[in-house]
């Protein structure tokens, strides 16, 4: 067999590929997702320079250091107002957050409404891996109930957040799901986002294998993508309020999509000054 | 008021969470992120209906952290970014106030000080946030922090919180309180060409040049060069410590690197940055040193002192940090004690105690009413007699 060189691959145009290798446990379903993020920078049509991607606290929130963009690693839970400014100051710049569950609907939940309300001209990307891994496996506010975790060695007994559910419900102009196995619908969708106007929130289920697969009898990260598998059907008109999630359970498909698309006026300081001249 | 017009010039009677506004648009504020309270809602009230009328972002915000997180990322792509604030939500600040301090990113925060801690006092006059204007966030780190004791300071300060938050890439506090928020009197707004301006420092190296170290202080002032957002120079700005290509670096010794410079670009050239008023210090025997309202009674009690020969001066804290550290020790060698007066139960008083072997006397209130000048007076008098 003939040594095969290779020197570089085209995606690493995207990337700070001297910072690599990066933190990642492996199994985790961060690198997927991220994968699918920098096709989507490269296909959006928007130059490099003109993107930026803001993250919080987290495994996820390690993401942005990766990416050969302007990237802002910011404080726990407050990268969505961060980016907010962002995108009103330099309005002509793809403002991307890509954190992690815990740290956009634990910590930063607030800030997530409110950004959905105002329809601030972002996208979120929430890699869901239903648990805070950096700091060890704790629950969070997607954690199933009943499911394990290092603060919840009994079960959780906290109802989980229905993201998608939520996100419409706030006024995101785009939602989807996808999982870390879907590396092309995950891309479509970004894309998708790039173009809108306005509030996007893709949700992204990933295993976390150290985090939560191994307190809940999810053996590996294999495991989880051949539940993904298995499991997941797509339907873009999925009623909403049925979007709950459980790995454990048996009886339920997990629901992926594109399940809002709508147009909506982002965010404006100056619309009604821009209203009163006409 | 034409409302289109960024420098209102002419002599205007103001309130001074006003004036506050005014500094800002004078100065040239692009974004004001901010959450109402009490006292110093006026100031972004007036801004909302400012700002827009010159195509610049007013945004009132869910909470005070996602204020600063605002002000820093807004910083970090170019603009001028301000908010106002009181204890409750300086507390909320704190957080991000690290995050700005760490990444280097300019801002300026006006608090109206109430009577704390907690809710306190919403209404009435504190001045017990000057240690927390310091100390508030975790960690080490350094601020530049006003106390104008005027609207008329509320405006000049504002203005300067500007561009001294340029100038060394630090957040800059003007920590006035109710009484000077809620004070009206003359203030004379210059014409726009006499607003000073300081330019943030840029870099000398093209996008794209490797040999870009975007967080390398390589001058004297330990400043590096500030990046914008959207220049194609594509830096990573990062809250965790990083090394000088902006990247995180998680180790004693980058992270011990990192924070001297982030204190020692104030710390050694304070003497660039404090300001303070000396009024009947030459031959002064006995200092007061105040600031903010409880400075214009402090005047006060200092000329009837005067007139009843005693030989007191007063020291008016105009810059509080950095503090003048120097300047307490060289009044040390001439003064035999200290009197500081404060609407708190002894912050400032615990500064200058640092700084001096002789006695400090502190005139304290906790704050909900003026420092009225007569208890200063007759602090004055005992010591006097005393020393």
């Amino acid at each position: 067999m003939p040594e095969i060189k290779v020197e570089s691959h085209p995606i690493d145009s995207v990337f700070r590929t001297e910072r690599l290798p990066h933190i990642f446990c492996p199994g985790c379903g961060i690198g997927p997702a991220t994968h699918a993020y920098a096709q989507a920078i490269l296909e959006s049509g928007i130059p490099k320079d003109q993107h930026a991607c803001v993250s919080g606290i987290g495994c996820t929130a390690r993401v942005p250091g990766y990416m050969d963009v302007d990237s802002y690693h910011t404080t726990h839970g407050r990268s969505i107002p961060f980016a907010m400014a962002i995108a009103l100051v330099k309005p002509e710049m793809e403002v991307t957050v890509f954190s992690g569950d815990g740290d956009l609907f634990g910590i930063g939940g607030n800030h997530f409404i409110h950004a959905a309300r105002r329809n601030i001209d972002i996208n979120v990307i929430c890699i869901n891996n239903f648990n805070y891994g950096m700091t060890g496996g704790q629950l969070g506010p997607t954690t199933p109930l009943g499911a394990k975790a290092s603060t919840a060695p009994y079960g959780n007994t906290e109802p989980p957040f229905n993201l998608p559910y939520l996100a419409a419900a706030t006024g995101a102009v785009f939602v989807a799901r996808w999982t870390s196995l879907h590396v092309r619908q995950l891309k479509e969708a970004i894309l998708r986002a790039m173009e809108k106007k306005g509030f996007t929130f893709i949700e992204v289920l990933a295993p976390c294998p150290v985090g939560f697969g191994s307190p809940n009898d999810i053996g590996d990260a294999i495991e989880e993508v051949w539940l993904y598998r298995e499991r997941c059907i797509v339907d873009h008109n999925a009623y909403l309020p049925d979007l709950e999630l459980d790995l454990r359970r048996k009886d339920i498909p997990f629901v992926m999509g594109n399940f809002v698309d709508i147009e909506r006026p982002p965010f404006d300081p100056l619309a009604m000054m821009k209203n009163q001249g006409e | 008021m034409s409302p289109e017009e960024r420098v209102l010039t002419g002599s205007h009677f103001l309130l001074g969470d006003y004036a506050c506004a005014e500094g800002a648009m004078a100065a040239g504020c692009d974004l004001f992120a901010g959450y109402p309270i009490t006292p110093s809602t006026e100031t972004a009230e007036r801004l909302s209906a400012r700002l827009p009328a010159v195509g610049a972002i007013f945004v009132q915000m869910e909470d005070e952290m996602a204020s600063v997180a605002a002000l820093v990322g807004g910083s970090l792509a170019g603009a001028r970014t301000m908010s106002a604030t009181s204890g409750p939500g300086f507390s909320l600040m704190m957080e991000n106030i690290g995050m700005a301090a760490m990444m280097e990113a300019p801002c300026v925060i006006v608090n109206i000080q109430r009577g704390a801690p907690s809710t306190g006092l919403p209404t009435l006059v504190g001045q017990a946030d000057m240690m927390q204007a310091k100390w508030g966030s975790h960690g080490d780190y350094e601020i530049i922090a006003y106390s104008p004791s005027s609207p008329q300071e509320c405006f000049d300060y504002v203005i300067k919180a500007f561009n001294m938050s340029d100038r060394w890439r630090v957040p800059v506090f003007v920590m006035a309180d109710e009484l000077i928020g809620h004070m009206t009197e003359r203030v004379v707004i210059p014409p726009a060409d006499q607003i000073p301006r300081v330019e943030r420092k840029r870099p000398r190296h093209k996008p794209g040049d490797p040999s870009f170290l975007p967080f390398l202080a390589e001058d004297e002032d330990l400043v590096p060069p500030i990046v914008h957002a959207g220049e194609g120079y594509r830096v990573n700005y990062d809250s965790l410590t990083h090394d000088e290509k902006g990247y995180p670096a998680t180790f004693p010794e980058p992270h011990d690197k990192l924070v001297r410079r982030l204190v020692n670009k104030i710390r050694l050239h304070a003497d660039q940055i404090i300001e303070y008023e000396e009024i009947f210090l030459d031959d002064a025997d006995l200092a007061v040193i105040a600031y903010g309202s409880t400075a214009r009674s402090a005047r006060r009690a200092v000329n009837e002192a005067r007139r009843d020969g005693i030989r007191v001066g007063l020291l008016r804290l105009i810059c509080v940090w950095p503090f003048p550290e120097n300047k307490v020790r060289e009044l040390s060698n001439q003064v035999k004690a200290f009197v500081v007066p404060e609407l708190n139960l002894g912050q400032i008083s615990r500064e200058v105690e640092r700084f001096t072997s002789l006695p400090v006397i502190g005139v304290n209130h906790a704050g909900g009413v003026m420092m009225a000048p007569d208890p200063i007076l007759d602090t004055i008098r005992e010591v006097a007699k005393n020393a």
